[in-house]
């Protein structure tokens, strides 16, 4: 009888002994957790995609809850709906978020630029680029390979036909992509504004032309065309100054090249009314 | 305890007894944490942490309590008990006064909780009739061997994932290949302590 009731008592007595110093370090030791942090990290998406500039939701969460000048409308893939509930929670007014889209700077497709070599080593963007600046002829455009398309947590960037393209219905303008492209040809512009040059080549013009037949030759049409001042050519390639753009797509008439491009206008969502 | 008996225990733990390696205990952290290296560190640092701490606890239940009443065969049970709640304990602990420990620790705290290799070096210090001092330095040298197999093999896979191989080597394949590569090639210290310490 004694034989196992002695042992039985002793790990019982152990695991007491455990049970009540744990509950009694629980109570005293507890930290307590701010429910405005908890709260808004419950409404932000978890993308954890670093477009706030914070290192993921919860540090964006934690630094709105302690307060001080952090703005509630940073979250870019939670969009108004996020912001509006941010607010909420914190009891402020709601910012609207300005929406952005990522933009890919470049046209070269296959059909339009060609490769320089058979490239045979990994198939990523950065592998390739840094084997004599990537298999193209073009050391500026994009490499094709697709690091932005395996960046991207939205499906919203695809390569087809060696161009990485982006779906501005389903890109929430977080950055994963731009920031991931080791061509820094991949730009986050607000969703408004629709004319953009599809070229980030430094070459001089007549060299352009030659590696690809869709790239920027610096002819500073667009200059002239712009009323403004809004389109200049540096680096040999013409750039839009997004502040002073007015979508009014003047310089995409008078590119020759047709490689100032312009989005059809979206169309106005339909408004559901409930009720 | 001589100078040279403190350095074969250490060394022995870290090298030709490797938990990891040789022993074969704590393979499921070895696998599944070691693919980026400072998950690695973090969860090594935390495993010679935690190993310190529980063979300091049960060493002496062992000896005061369970051989002193003839309960030796208790011993694994009151062992899970006691590691499982001392685990508990420190993380509360770490939360309330070390944040910034608890921060980079935390995570890694309860998937220690009844981690083989920690339960294996409290059962071994026992077997091997070491005393307090001894089966201290036992677990401290049997956490560093964690953290070198661990640190090896992070570099090692971090080689393997940039490498183009078979298809039908990629993933769990190839890393247990290379975990195997990896414990032979301990294998070769096998014997070497013994002689410089002459033991």
């Amino acid at each position: 009888m004694q034989a196992f009731i002695i042992p039985i008592a002793a790990a019982v007595a152990i695991a007491l002994i455990a049970a009540l110093l744990l509950s009694l370090a629980a109570k005293f030791m507890a930290v307590p957790v701010n429910e405005t942090q908890a709260a808004i990290r419950a409404e932000l998406p978890g993308a954890n995609c670093g477009a706030c500039g914070f290192a993921g939701c919860d540090d964006y969460a934690a630094a709105l809850a302690e307060g001080g000048d952090v703005k509630t409308n940073l979250c870019v893939p939670g969009a108004d709906a996020v912001a509006a509930a941010i607010a909420a929670i914190l009891g402020q007014d709601a910012e609207d978020v300005i929406e952005q889209v990522a933009n890919v700077r470049c046209s070269g497709l296959c059909d339009v630029t060609k490769p320089e070599m058979d490239y045979q080593g990994l198939k990523t963007c950065a592998a390739a680029k840094g084997l004599f600046g990537g298999p193209g002829s073009c050391k500026y455009g994009c490499i094709g390979f697709g690091d932005c398309e395996r960046a991207c947590p939205y499906g919203a960037i695809q390569v087809c036909n060696g161009l990485a393209k982006v779906d501005r219905e389903k890109c929430v303008g977080c950055g994963m992509c731009a920031r991931t492209c080791p061509q820094h040809i991949i730009d986050i512009i607000p969703d408004v504004k629709r004319v953009y040059v599809a070229c980030s080549s430094a070459d001089k013009g007549a060299v352009t032309n030659k590696l690809c037949s869709a790239g920027c030759i610096g002819c500073k049409l667009c200059e002239k065309a712009c009323k403004f001042d809004a389109v200049h050519v540096e680096n040999n390639h013409a750039v839009i100054d997004i502040d002073k753009c007015k979508n009014c797509g003047l310089c995409a008439k008078a590119c020759p090249k047709k490689v100032i491009k312009m989005y059809p206008k979206p169309q106005a969502k339909p408004v559901v009314k409930v009720g | 305890m001589s100078l040279s008996a403190v350095f074969y225990i250490v060394l022995s733990a870290i090298i030709t007894n490797n938990y990891v390696l040789a022993k074969f205990l704590g393979i499921c952290p070895f696998l599944g944490v070691s693919k980026k290296l400072d998950s690695a560190m973090g969860m090594s640092v935390a495993v010679i942490f935690v190993m310190v701490i529980a063979t300091a606890v049960t060493w002496p239940i062992q000896t005061y309590l369970l051989d002193k009443h003839g309960m030796g065969y208790m011993q694994t049970i009151i062992f899970i008990l006691v590691i499982a709640a001392l685990v508990q304990m420190i993380e509360i602990f770490l939360k309330k006064y070390i944040p910034a420990l608890h921060k980079s620790l935390g995570i890694y705290l309860p998937l220690i909780t009844t981690n083989c290799a920690i339960l294996g070096v409290c059962v071994l210090n026992i077997d091997n009739g070491y005393g307090f001092l001894q089966s201290m330095l036992n677990s401290f040298g049997s956490g560093v061997g964690f953290l070198l197999a661990m640190f090896l093999f992070a570099g090692v896979r971090s080689k393997i994932e940039t490498n183009d191989y078979p298809e039908a080597f990629k993933g769990v394949a190839s890393t247990l290949i290379a975990a195997s590569i990896t414990s032979l090639c301990f294998l070769g210290f096998s014997g070497m302590l013994e002689n410089i310490f002459g033991m």
